[in-house]
């Protein structure tokens, strides 16, 4: 496969290391030169100096016959425009862009870019994991972006301890499939009761969240308080 | 709605502000406000262009004309798609100077203004040699993904000058012209 990495910061820089080491071609494409020129002496001579923005530049990287566009700079505008003129100036299949402001994934969306990286999400995913609060933690985004995986940390108050899966009203396109209890991880059998401090974790649409931490959680005055 | 107070777009703030219509500059620098004559007056909010909120909160929202005239041709095209796409402004034009992304993006509905291509007309018309044929504002030819949400060929262009004032005319009729010759293109249609 043809990848064509724009932006040779450290996103880029390791995503084409471990792409040249998955056996595929890859051409990266960073302006700043004496950072072009560094990583050419670490990696090889897979580094275009230029502009991945300009439309000549891009030409010139073969972005016409590339099967995938990742654009991965630390500016939204820049990795939008990238897949933007990759997708349909450069009829290019996969257009990969990471997006650094949470607020501009739905544009991004909207607009075509086929699949979004987003670390700011996944940091304040990883945070959200260490800081106990009683909500639900989000642990991943699936099916890009439309199913997320859940874990809800079950505390005293909780309308789901005492009670099993198949008693509880889980929402369609939802699934418990799993409690991690004293540390160990088990399926979750719909007949198995809840017991505080399980954690269960569950798949589903994103617009499921609220039914769904009703459920594990409670509403905020009953959940957690103590 | 102007992002972007740097010359062309504080020009352009003043003209369409003594033209009697309703102006509100966006920059991220306050000095760049500086540029603005003392008898602006319209408003002047110093934010991001390219963050919906910001755009929302200065006000605008279903602006009838929406110029992207920022330094940055990324910039640019993702403001004015932000005004199109969420905003719901009626005509967006966005100042992108290099060719190639003006020409794609005049192809998925952005009315680009190319400066290179502008000024390198300019000196070859001074010149006396055959000129590229461009014009300095591309018009949309296409519709952009999402790009049934909104009509960018909405004949009138501007057509929402406040006040019928006869002082607003001309510029409304300069918009209007390159708006409605192009009707064609696309279907009208409306949200």
């Amino acid at each position: 496969m043809f990848v064509l990495v724009i932006g040779g910061g450290k996103v880029g820089y390791y995503l084409t290391k471990e792409l040249i080491e998955a056996g595929h071609e890859v051409v990266l494409m960073e302006k700043d030169r004496s950072r072009a020129d560094q990583i050419a002496d670490e990696i090889g001579s897979v580094v275009i100096p230029h502009d991945g923005c300009e439309g000549k530049y891009l030409a010139e990287a073969g972005c016409n016959r590339a099967d995938i566009v990742a654009a991965v700079t630390g500016d939204d505008e820049d990795n939008l425009v990238i897949c933007q003129m990759a997708k349909h100036h450069f009829d290019v299949p996969r257009t990969i862009a990471r997006v650094n402001n949470p607020k501009n994934e739905g544009l991004f969306k909207h607009l075509g870019v086929d699949e979004l990286i987003s670390p700011t999400r996944m940091i304040l995913g990883s945070i959200e994991q260490d800081i106990p609060v009683h909500e639900l933690l989000h642990l991943a985004a699936l099916g890009g972006g439309e199913l997320e995986l859940i874990e809800a940390h079950l505390q005293p108050g909780s309308p789901a301890v005492g009670r099993a899966p198949k008693d509880l009203t889980i929402p369609d396109g939802c699934s418990l499939f799993a409690v991690i209890r004293d540390g160990v991880a088990t399926a979750l059998r719909p007949e198995m009761i809840l017991r505080e401090g399980d954690k269960v974790i569950a798949i589903g649409r994103t617009e499921c969240e609220t039914l769904l931490h009703d459920q594990l959680i409670g509403d905020a005055e009953t959940a957690g308080a103590g | 709605m102007i992002v972007g107070c740097g010359r062309v777009g504080a020009e352009l703030a003043d003209v369409l502000d003594r033209a009697g219509h309703d102006v509100i500059v966006v920059d991220t620098l306050t000095r760049a406000f500086d540029r603005l004559p003392g008898t602006f007056g319209g408003s002047a909010v110093r934010g991001d262009g390219t963050d919906e909120d910001t755009l929302r909160r200065a006000g605008a929202e279903h602006a009838d004309l929406f110029l992207a005239m920022t330094e940055g041709d990324n910039r640019n095209v993702m403001a004015a798609q932000l005004a199109v796409e969420a905003l719901g402004a009626k005509q967006v034009i966005a100042k992108i100077n290099d060719p190639l992304r003006a020409a794609a993006y005049a192809d998925l509905g952005l009315a680009a203004l190319c400066r290179t291509t502008l000024m390198a007309d300019a000196v070859r018309t001074f010149l006396g040699l055959p000129t590229s044929g461009v014009p300095g504002i591309q018009l949309p030819t296409g519709v952009h993904p999402g790009g049934e949400h909104h009509d960018l060929t909405a004949a009138g262009g501007v057509g929402g000058a406040r006040g019928d004032g006869a002082t607003a005319r001309g510029s409304t009729a300069a918009f209007g012209g390159p708006g409605s010759s192009r009707a064609p293109a696309m279907p009208e249609q409306e949200a």
